[in-house]
């Protein structure tokens, strides 16, 4: 690290005069900024005084980055030299939904090469939406020494063997977090890897892989590992293996289980009440796929303080839910399916009064021969019982502007709005109007909104609404909507706070896309795809911005994909 | 005027002569790129384009619209002209500014996003040929272990309301982007629609199958009619082969079906059923199809029995003018008998 020792000194030399100024002398500086978590407050931090930048620079252990296309590693590198801890986004977040052409790009093995010669002893990597190979993984393994934490979330291009290779090398692992990803699941040997010495991983989810992984492997590996706090099982481990897993892991805090349907016999029944009803830690509990109501009860006594339920891959109907929850009083996050229907989310509402976020997802998206799931009742329901709402995730088939604007009265402290009317472009199902005002009751009534999602029949008024009223708000949804470039210039217009604009089959044109040159500069990323925008559109935005990254893609020119991404944290260039 | 400056950042990209490294990130080049100058004057206004081709229009998979050129912007494709000074693919070109390094943004294998179906070449832009497969949205990458799928990205094919002709196919949606537009009258798939990660849909694909009210011994799948009312549910579990399978929905059915039901015993094939059910549908220009395991809609009668007893997650009897693609010797039987 001699390098960065003599900039160092390098940098004092040269804030010399201004220490004689500044009341504080670095290191006290660098000491208590060295408390700061959250990354904006840093960001802001470093804007004070050249000083300030340097003390904060050089205690920074953590950093994120929001956008990877945003700035490069080595300049990452170059201004923060003692990071330990890495937090990367890729791919626009509509990839997950199959918008995005495969081999975008985002490839973390660049970065890898950067990170193993300027921060050796980097300890954690999180990355979303990330492209990563198996060959990655395994440089990951073998270039950090005190590798300790690994979360791969919604990211793709890796195989089991990537796990593999790092359960064989990381001897410091605390955290194996693999999450809904593209992963090509080739088998379960990869927990075998763990070598017999291994004891110190707390965190373990690989809930996302098919196969059938070796559990007389995932035995011996939760036996030995006390500290293990978070267990996150496939589908493949069956109840009587879970029973095993938690007899000899009492301590666990969150446990997602395996396939929750098996043959029992009563004594084998009474065992796995009894191993679940023992974890008295436990306070997030997922997994319980194609969970069925007889099983469900062996649930109940282990649910007394229980604050985040995931129900949302077992397919339960409203009597069973109104079951579990009686015993679910201190519930703060819900996700279910729709298969719980209305009466289920009555049963929400009348059981969780300390519910903060709600999650609803449909059993059957694409089926609409038969109308089923929730509508605008249930979530009613809801908020009525449930003051303290702020996130909901909803998707229904049917929704009214009266209803929308009863919720919000209900709870208007919401932060995270994201409506789901499945079918696009759908008005108010009573009165055949546009949805317009139920969007505008959200943004007038929930001061605090952060995120929203918007869908049904919507005209530019709603993004007038937005524009106008949503103070805070960082993330917009748009799907099916609007009417012409008015709405979206709207939006460019008004929303101060505007991080990340998506926006998918709107008549918004080139117009619209110019208006926000301004806005541009203090956002994160614009998604357009199947817009009204053409080529030329693009090619003016990135002459008028030449610090923009943009990108456009597209077979017609009315059509075209345009995503552009910002040079966005300023703070992290030009240094 | 500052023209667009193509950095990369990443270092990730082969050598391109359009390359600049990342440390002239603020420095705003004069060089200017004269070919897009050209390319632009070519493609002057957005408004003369050639409302031919830019309607959008419907092709089988694996097809090419015959009167398309491939061609980008007005610019003929097919020459894969270099004389303008473009170090690649005229793909390059359009990615303005593209401060992702080069060999990401265009990709070198198959240089193509949407269109990847055929194995073209690099520089082919099926301009507007929305290839289809019926079930578009489901997202027929329905298997999360096939990471590396190519994909066929289907682009949703929109219902501009100045297009000169609505799009047809039921098989493309028709969002009304306006107040004039009324909602699909038919089932919308869409690409990417409603917004569900695959893992969760491939779970829940997994449970369709399941909760088809599979116990011991039962296999209920769902069946549904184009036009009819409501649907029905049949237990695969209690035929044994096509015949069977067929005369019994022709029970359930035949109060919705049109025309005559010649049901006197026409000669079946053995074991193999399209031509007996086309037969008890016929008339009505009717064919059976079922959605398998991978999302994919069939044909019913291809595969032996069993495996198709394994595999149905549900059936479906559309009309004939809708199973383009999927049955073409069923229409042509159809036209046949009438």
């Amino acid at each position: 690290m001699e390098s960065s020792e003599l900039k160092r000194s390098k940098d004092s030399v040269n804030s010399c005069e201004s220490a004689r100024r500044s009341s504080f002398p670095d290191e006290v500086l660098e000491r208590v900024l060295s408390l700061l978590k959250s990354h904006r407050d840093r960001s802001s931090v470093s804007l004070v005084c050249k000083d300030w930048y340097n003390a904060e620079r050089w205690s920074r252990t953590h950093v994120f980055i929001g956008n990877c296309y945003s700035v490069s590693p080595e300049i990452v590198a170059r201004r923060f030299p003692r990071i330990r801890s890495v937090t990367l986004k890729g791919k626009p977040r509509f990839s997950d939904f199959n918008l995005v052409p495969e081999n975008w790009g985002a490839d973390i093995h660049a970065w890898l090469v950067v990170f193993a010669a300027k921060y050796p002893f980097l300890e954690e990597l999180r990355l979303k939406r990330m492209a990563i190979s198996d060959e990655s993984l395994e440089f990951l393994a073998v270039s950090f020494p005190n590798f300790k934490a690994l979360s791969l979330l919604s990211c793709d291009g890796f195989s089991t063997n990537g796990l593999a290779a790092i359960a064989t090398h990381c001897k410091n692992l605390t955290e194996l977090d693999i999450q809904e990803n593209g992963i090509d699941d080739i088998g379960g040997s990869w927990l075998s890897c763990f070598p017999e010495s291994f004891t110190t991983l707390e965190v373990l989810n690989f809930a996302n892989l098919t196969s059938d992984i070796n559990f007389d492997a995932l035995e011996k590996l939760v036996g030995r590992c006390k500290s293990m706090k978070v267990l996150k099982l496939n589908r493949s481990v069956s109840l009587e293996q879970l029973q095993r897993l938690l007899v000899n892991a009492p301590q666990l805090a969150e446990l997602g289980t395996g396939l929750f349907s098996q043959e029992l016999t009563i004594r084998e029944y009474e065992e796995l009440e009894s191993a679940l009803s023992n974890c008295k830690n436990m306070h997030t509990l997922s997994g319980l796929w194609d969970a069925t109501g007889i099983y469900l009860t062996a649930l109940y006594l282990a649910c007394t303080h229980l604050t985040f339920l995931n129900l949302s891959y077992a397919a339960l109907q409203s009597v069973e839910l109104a079951k579990l929850l009686a015993h679910c009083p201190q519930l703060k996050r819900l996700w279910v399916l729709d298969t719980v229907e209305d009466k289920g989310l009555e049963a929400v509402g009348l059981n969780c009064p300390l519910l903060e976020e709600l999650r609803v997802f449909p059993a059957d998206p694409f089926d609409d021969e038969i109308v089923h799931g929730v509508t605008e009742a249930g979530f009613v329901a809801v908020s009525f019982g449930c003051p303290r709402l702020h996130y909901v995730l909803y998707f229904c088939r049917q929704m009214t502007n009266a209803a929308v604007a009863t919720i919000v009265q209900n709870c208007p402290d919401f932060t995270h709005f994201r409506l789901c009317i499945m079918n696009p472009g759908q008005p108010d199902y009573l009165t055949n109007e546009p949805m317009d005002e139920a969007f505008g009751a959200v943004v007038r009534t929930c001061t605090k909104l952060q995120r929203l999602s918007v869908s049904g029949l919507l005209t530019d008024l709603t993004f007038e609404y937005i524009g106008r009223y949503a103070k805070n708000l960082e993330t917009l949804s748009v799907a099916f909507a609007g009417r012409s470039d008015w709405g979206m210039q709207c939006v460019l217009g008004g929303c101060p706070k505007l991080r990340k604009l998506e926006i998918r089959d709107c008549p918004f044109g080139n117009a619209a896309l110019l208006s926000g040159l301004e806005k541009y500069e203090s956002m994160r990323s614009l998604w357009m795809s199947a817009c009204n925008v053409t080529m030329n559109g693009c090619r003016l935005l990135a002459r008028e911005m030449p610090r923009l990254n943009v990108e456009a893609r597209g077979g017609m020119p009315r059509h075209l994909s345009l995503l552009s991404e910002m040079l966005g944290t300023r703070q992290t260039e030009n240094h | 005027m500052s023209t667009p400056l193509e950095h990369d950042y990443i270092g990730l990209a082969e050598t391109s002569s359009m390359e600049r490294s990342s440390e002239k990130l603020s420095s705003s080049s004069s060089s200017s790129i004269p070919s897009i100058e050209d390319k632009t004057s070519k493609t002057a206004n957005d408004t003369c384009l050639n409302l031919k081709e830019t309607e959008l229009r419907l092709g089988l998979p694996g097809s090419q619209s015959p009167e398309r050129k491939l061609s980008l912007f007005g610019q003929d494709l097919e020459t894969n002209d270099k004389s303008n000074g473009f170090a690649g693919s005229p793909l390059k070109n359009l990615v303005s500014g593209a401060k992702r390094g080069f060999s990401d943004a265009i990709d070198g294998s198959n240089g193509k996003w949407v269109f990847a179906m055929n194995g073209k070449s690099d520089v082919e832009l099926a301009k507007g040929a929305a290839l289809a497969s019926p079930r578009v949205g489901l997202d027929s990458k329905t298997n999360s272990q096939q990471a590396k799928t190519s994909v066929s990205v289907m682009k949703e094919v929109v219902g501009v309301p100045q297009s000169p002709k609505p799009v047809q196919d039921k098989n493309n949606l028709v969002p009304p982007v306006n107040d004039h537009a009324i909602a699909p009258a038919s089932k919308a798939q869409v690409v990417g629609w409603p917004p569900i990660r695959s893992f969760r849909k491939n779970s829940m694909a997994s449970n369709l199958a399941k909760n088809s009210d599979e116990g011991a011994g039962c296999l209920y799948v769902k069946v549904s009619m184009d036009g009819a009312p409501y649907l029905r549910k049949v237990d695969l579990k209690t035929y044994n082969n096509y015949m069977e399978f067929s005369s019994a929905l022709e029970k359930m059915f035949s109060c919705f079906t049109i025309g005559q039901c010649n049901s006197s015993g026409l000669p079946a094939r053995d074991g193999l059923s399209e031509s007996r059910l086309m037969d008890l549908l016929h008339g009505s220009e009717y064919v059976l199809t079922y959605e398998d395991k991978d999302g994919d809609w069939m044909l019913v009668g291809d595969v032996p029995w069993e495996m198709f007893t394994d595999s149905c997650r549900r059936l479906r009897i559309m009309k004939g003018s809708e199973a383009i693609g999927l049955a073409p010797r069923a229409m042509e039987k159809c036209k046949n008998q009438n």
